[in-house]
């Protein structure tokens, strides 16, 4: 029989159709439970005004964080700020004291929609599955695009050689060279071996809680059905995956 | 030609200095001798063939470091079908616990200067408890 | 074949000229040295104030190199014969300009090594990608259009055809070179002193004023140190499109003022305070940035009276005034201004620390090395065919 060109195409066309979406159309299978990291923090718990910090140091015994003596050049992955600065515009003079007075602790917000990805022109950092925002030392360039994306000022830049300001090596962890930018990695390394971040396990109060949001009964989905949390400049879109119990 | 002497003798200056690095070593003696590497004395296996990790042990490091940092998949299967972690420090210097008679055996002798060690920790420089 | 023999021939002054070039080019370089094996903290950068005078000097310098197009468009397409004996002094201006905007970027990346991985890896989503491409492609057209254009002249025959639609296609590159380089910063959401979508207008707008600027000082020192003169009318057309441009730059500024302002958000309004009267006890850009709207008033007040406009000495000091203003506004303010105050609230002063002068400084000494080398070879062929 003869056929024409239309009709042949047509008949290709839709046999490419059928195969592609019959793997769509067979018998349908849940998904397997993806992960999406996420930490809620209870300030109220913090003891901060007593002086704690036990976060911060087991953060950079951790990863070989530097602590290096100019302000200008200091590395940072995880510290203390004041209320105020934290959340611009959501306090007002009348704001209850306990929550106003204390420095609220910051870190990568590892953001749904991270700007920092975005404008990274080596994709040095990007966004895993699970949702944290990697970085790989390897590749950076070290041209700062990414800090200057960030709006809650996580990164730090190596101005420096990083290792004689280090007060013990950690061989579980690289250290890092100058010229590359780091921040907070959600312990990414520890959840490899089934742990949690080091801070949530230093933390004596438990006022860091780490899961997965996409587990419905996991504690940072019960912490957030129960009680309001914010959020860091939630009207920029970026999502952060940080919230903050108030 | 009035120039004779000064062409002949530059030229024979340029031939000296450009056969430098050959009649150097040769005086010096440093290429008879093979790089003296002290093997650990343990493990008979590496995690690859000797014959493999001579040629190839930066190709495998780099696909290592890929496989971690890119795609969060942290152990490696041998070719005896021991499982490793790959680490560098954990793992390869577990075993090859001293970089100056090993790594740097090699390296000083070819003259490559790799730039792992300028973040992965030598665990000789933990032992002594300051960076 | 790139006529470099008519750059080593040359008077007294030419060659001190080059050796003051080389000697401070030196010293960038041994102070670059230094940057390479200490890491950035020679600069006056910090945590707060990531990009200073590297990339606030790139920026204006991006501009700069773009204006060509204000001496290309006018005579491609709208057959401004007066233009006829600058396109090719523009096109150099450009070359030099673009080759100190990829110098800038070099010194000052962190691991410049590594430069290359922005090609192996491509990332569409990213403005620095962009602006590598656009960059690397527009130095390529002019050196092109330059190189064919030149050599066309010299053997005294029309350039080929095929170069026509090439420097048409340099026009629309040349406005988006700077487009994109805006892009790097209007599209950041938590950078609230450039999230203005009139940022890509006011960088076009400041270069058509600062480039042609410098080029009519440009012509005018080539007046005075050789035999060519292109004439009057050039020099008055280009005069006025500094003008016109100057006009809308400043308008530009006010709009932003008001925006800011009147809206009174304080998160907007904290960057201005910090850059015209200070913020926290911090101003060490205080006295820049009046002087630069001083400079930008009163150039304009002689650039719009004709007579002033039309008297080379006054319209050279204008100029002058122009270009300076422009600079402090794009290449010490517009950088800065953006990081302080911090995403956090902090105020932390930036000032450049001298070896990071220093290395500045080489890269503007490796620029005019290679306009005056390029201007010799465009001169001494136009002299050479002239008798």
């Amino acid at each position: 029989m003869s056929i024409d060109r239309r009709t042949f195409l047509g008949v290709v066309g839709f046999s490419a159709l059928a195969i592609a979406g019959r793997s769509s159309i067979a018998a349908p299978v849940a998904p397997p439970l993806s992960t999406r990291w996420a930490m809620v923090i209870d300030p109220r718990k913090c003891l901060k005004d007593e002086g704690c910090i036990d976060c911060i140091a087991a953060c950079d015994k951790a990863h070989n964080v530097p602590h290096l003596p100019e302000r200008a050049h200091e590395v940072k992955w995880i510290w203390r700020e004041p209320f105020d600065k934290v959340f611009p515009g959501q306090s007002s003079s009348y704001t209850e004291e306990t929550l106003k007075e204390r420095p609220a602790l910051v870190f990568c917000n590892h953001c749904d929609n991270p700007p920092c990805v975005r404008v990274c022109p080596t994709k040095a950092t990007w966004k895993r599955a699970d949702g944290i925002v990697m970085m790989d030392w390897h590749r950076c360039i070290g041209c700062r695009y990414c800090v200057a994306a960030c709006p809650y000022g996580s990164r730090s830049f190596n101005w420096l050689d990083p290792r004689p300001h280090i007060k013990q090596l950690n061989p579980d962890f690289p250290t890092r060279t100058k010229g590359v930018v780091e921040k907070c990695n959600f312990c990414e390394e520890r959840l490899a071996r089934r742990e949690q971040p080091a801070c949530v396990v230093a933390c004596p109060e438990k006022a860091l809680v780490f899961g997965n949001l996409n587990d419905p009964a996991s504690e940072v989905r019960e912490l957030l059905r129960g009680r309001y949390s914010i959020r860091r400049k939630p009207e920029l879109g970026t999502q952060p995956e940080i919230y903050y119990l108030v | 030609m009035r120039d004779r002497g000064i062409i002949v003798s530059g030229l024979a200056g340029f031939l000296v200095l450009i056969t430098f690095p050959v009649w150097y070593n040769l005086a010096a003696g440093t290429t008879s001798k093979a790089p003296d590497l002290k093997r650990p004395e343990q493990e008979k296996n590496c995690v690859a063939p000797v014959a493999y990790m001579r040629t190839s042990h930066m190709e495998l490091l780099t696909t290592w470091r890929d496989q971690v940092v890119r795609q969060n998949i942290r152990t490696f299967k041998a070719f005896d079908g021991t499982t490793y972690t790959m680490d560098l420090t954990q793992t390869c210097m577990k075993c090859h616990a001293s970089k100056a008679d090993f790594c740097d055996r090699c390296h000083a002798y070819a003259g490559v200067t790799p730039h792992c060690w300028d973040c992965h920790i030598d665990p000789k420089l933990v032992q002594g408890g300051r960076g | 074949m790139f006529m470099f023999e008519k750059a080593v021939v040359g008077s007294r002054k030419y060659w001190a000229w080059l050796g003051l070039l080389s000697a401070v080019i030196l010293v960038g370089f041994l102070c670059y040295l230094r940057q390479l094996q200490v890491g950035l903290s020679i600069t006056g950068l910090s945590r707060d104030v990531m990009w200073g005078l590297y990339i606030a000097q790139f920026t204006f310098l991006v501009g700069v190199a773009a204006s060509a197009v204000m001496v290309v468009l006018p005579y491609y397409l709208h057959d401004w014969k007066a233009f006829g004996k600058i396109t090719i002094l523009g096109e150099f201006l450009a070359i030099s300009a673009v080759t100190m905007c990829m110098l800038l970027i070099f010194v000052d990346m962190g691991q410049p090594m590594r430069v290359l991985n922005v090609l192996l890896y491509p990332t569409p989503s990213s403005m620095m990608f962009w602006d590598m491409l656009s960059l690397s492609g527009y130095l390529l057209l002019n050196a092109v259009i330059a190189l064919i254009t030149l050599t066309a002249e010299r053997k005294g025959v029309p350039p080929p055809g095929w170069i026509k639609p090439v420097i048409i296609v340099s026009i629309p590159w040349a406005i988006s070179i700077h487009t994109v380089t805006a892009f790097l910063y209007s599209g950041l959401p938590g950078r609230s002193f450039w999230l203005t979508a009139i940022l890509a207008p006011r960088f076009l707008a400041s270069a058509f004023a600062s480039g042609p600027a410098l080029l009519i000082l440009l012509t005018m020192v080539i007046r005075k140190l050789t035999r060519f003169d292109p004439g009057r009318e050039p020099v008055d057309k280009l005069s006025l499109i500094v003008t016109y441009a100057m006009i809308i730059n400043v308008f530009f500024v006010l709009m932003e003022l008001f925006t800011v302002f009147y809206s009174q958000i304080p998160e907007h309004m904290e960057h201005y305070e910090f850059l015209f009267v200070g913020l926290d006890g911090h101003a060490p850009l205080v006295p820049w940035m009046w002087a630069s709207m001083i400079l930008a008033v009163a150039s304009l007040v002689l650039l719009i009276t004709p007579r002033t406009r039309k008297n080379e000495r006054v319209l050279a000091v204008t100029c002058g005034m122009v270009f300076l203003s422009l600079w402090i506004d794009k290449g010490l303010g517009l950088i800065v201004g953006g990081f302080v105050p911090s995403p956090l609230g902090h105020v932390t002063s930036y000032v450049p620390t001298l070896p990071e002068m220093a290395i500045t400084l080489a890269v503007w000494a490796v620029g005019l090395l290679l306009i005056t080398v390029f201007y010799k070879i465009a001169l001494s062929v136009r002299e050479g065919l002239a008798g």
